[in-house]
């Protein structure tokens, strides 16, 4: 056995191992990041240099009359755009997910490819996509609508104030629908054949079946799925901007957070760029995502009941 | 009694068929409209949008004016080799961390490992304006290298957690007995253990490859510029040029789509399988 005497010779393959991953991770990464939140406590000197203020950044953007407005916006519009997610998205895939995994169903792996397609396309793709297809210049969705007798129900979604947020987080739920419906169906194909064989012999079938049995084993992956969205969409940019610009319109309807972070910091027509308030609404997401992700730890995931199977 | 069950199961079967198909139509039917509609003359694609492009119509119009501009082919070199670099970066620098982490002891190796996987959390595009900042220090703003840099970055921490995971699982007696004939910790790891797990590296390429692709931020933000342009980015500005000339918009999104499709259509296997980690019956 090794004594202290023996000492084993430094292994420096471990540190060659791991240097490229942990110096890249950090300097392109971690670093940025912490910079960036950095920058949030500074801001502009009378000679454009950078000094100190702390929190007043953040003060400024809750409080001040010309940033709390957008600041306000775009969080209760990002805010919709999740629960819009987490109401429409999810329970769609849930459903999905329950009937593909349905017993010996035919054509499973053509449904499964056909579902998941969506969620390869990029978003300029899907954001012109249905720009083109919603668009009342072209007319196809009214044709459409007008077979099924409800060519009246047609209006410029993308185009009004009070239709746009909803009618693009139902566009990103059309793109991403094959996530939720994949990480479920994985869950629910690992449950076993004997415990629901055994629950069939009980009488326990169908919607009961699912709803006592299936249901409660999934839990844990519905609560990572939720998380994948909290987090993918307080990061949501693309889709806005491909389809209604920098400036997220109209008039701001469909303004989020990533938006506003692009539109502070690189400016746009109605304002120069400011790295410091940018840096700031950076932070604000920052802090809102940590929240997020620390109330799922600790209080969702804990509650979860996890099963041995 | 076993009629009435074969019959309930049958209407359930059919029910289930019937949503399925309704969402499938829902998933594709957009993507068909557009490329169908690509092929038609203009006035076809106004007045009848919803119908196949007809023998004696059949136009390529719109292809015309898009590839006489002849950027696409280079944005979809530029695409490809930020994808394929910043891929194959975190395969290597990911497979080497995780097996340091899973094969040693040593002191901090939990530390470390939390340090790495942590930034599966954090979205690196909060860093951006860092990022932006020392990219220009470094002179390497409007260069596929930043771009490649920040992918690799960005996919490291998933690439390490999945491929530790992986690992684990590798045989003891495996690398002992590798040890014992003399091989280095380097050979075991590229000959021996990276071959074994490579389901894991087939998971890791289909979770990092479509978002790198995809991305439109950072090369809006790090590469605008016209010769490092990516597919993405690229069909982005292209189609706002032509927004009025409905034939060349088409054609523009159907050759921005084609592509993924046959990538798609080609590993949609492999796909499922590392989303369901294996667990496709």
């Amino acid at each position: 056995m090794a004594t202290s005497a023996q000492r084993k010779p430094i292994r420096w393959h471990i540190g060659v191992l791991l240097a490229p991953a942990i110096l890249i991770y950090t300097v392109i990464m971690l670093l940025p990041v912490f910079d960036s939140l950095r920058l949030s406590l500074y801001g502009k000197g009378p000679d454009g240099e950078a000094v100190f203020v702390g929190l007043a950044n953040y003060t400024t953007l809750l409080t001040d009359s010309y940033w709390q407005g957008p600041f306000w916006n775009a969080l209760w519009n990002n805010t919709l755009f999740f629960i819009i997610h987490m109401l429409v998205q999810n329970p769609i895939g849930i459903l999905l997910a329950a009937l593909l995994s349905l017993g010996k169903l035919p054509g499973r792996e053509f449904y499964r490819t056909a579902l998941f397609l969506p969620t390869m396309l990029s978003f300029v793709i899907v954001g012109f996509v249905w720009k083109l297809i919603l668009s009342p210049a072209w007319g196809v969705s009214k044709t459409l609508l007008g077979s099924v007798g409800l060519g009246s129900w047609f209006g410029p979604w993308l185009g009004q104030p009070d239709t746009a947020l909803v009618t693009l987080a139902l566009i990103s739920v059309w793109q991403f629908i094959g996530l939720p419906m994949m990480l479920i169906y994985a869950a629910m194909i690992a449950i076993p054949d004997e415990l629901l064989e055994a629950a069939s012999c009980d009488g326990v079938t169908g919607i009961t079946q699912f709803f006592k049995i299936k249901l409660p084993l999934i839990w844990p992956s519905i609560g990572v799925v939720s998380i994948l969205t909290f987090v993918g969409n307080f990061n949501a940019f693309d889709l806005i901007y491909v389809s209604q610009g920098a400036l997220a319109g109209p008039n701001f309807s469909t303004d989020i957070l990533g938006t506003l972070l692009y539109r502070t910091f690189f400016g746009n027509q109605l304002q120069s760029g400011d790295p410091f308030m940018g840096a700031t609404i950076a932070g604000a997401m920052f802090l809102i995502i940590l929240g997020g992700v620390c109330v799922y730890l600790y209080g969702v995931q804990r509650r979860l009941a996890y099963y041995q199977m | 009694m076993t009629q009435t069950i074969a019959r309930r199961f049958q209407i359930s079967t059919l029910a289930a068929h019937l949503v399925l198909i309704g969402f499938t139509l829902l998933a594709l039917a957009p993507t068909l409209l557009v490329v169908m509609n690509s092929f038609k003359p203009r006035k076809e694609i106004f007045g009848a949008p919803l119908a196949l492009p007809s023998f004696e119509t059949i136009t390529l119009i719109g292809y015309d004016t898009v590839l006489k501009r002849g950027d696409i082919l280079h944005y979809f070199q530029n695409s490809l080799i930020v994808t394929v670099c910043a891929l194959f970066f975190i395969i290597l620098f990911g497979a080497m961390a995780a097996f340091a982490l899973s094969e040693y002891r040593f002191p901090g190796n939990r530390l470390i490992g939390l340090f790495l996987v942590m930034g599966i959390m954090v979205p690196i595009r909060l860093g951006t304006v860092g990022i932006l900042k020392m990219m220009v220090s470094l002179g390497l703003a409007n260069t596929l290298f930043a771009l490649i840099l920040v992918y690799t970055a960005q996919g490291l921490p998933m690439a390490v957690f999945v491929m530790s995971e992986f690992m684990r699982q590798v045989s003891d007696d495996l690398k002992n007995a590798a040890r014992v004939d003399g091989l280095s910790e380097y050979t075991i790891l590229f000959r021996l253990v990276l071959p074994v797990v490579r389901p894991a590296i087939a998971t890791i390429a289909v979770f990092t490859m479509v978002p790198i692709w995809n991305d439109l931020w950072f090369p809006l933000v790090l590469a605008p510029g016209e010769s490092t342009r990516t597919m993405t980015l690229g069909a982005q500005s292209f189609i706002g040029q032509f927004i009025t000339d409905w034939n060349a918009v088409l054609a523009a999104l159907t050759l921005a789509i084609v592509p993924m499709l046959i990538l798609y259509l080609m590993f949609s296997r492999q796909l499922i399988r590392g989303i369901t980690a294996g667990a496709v019956k």
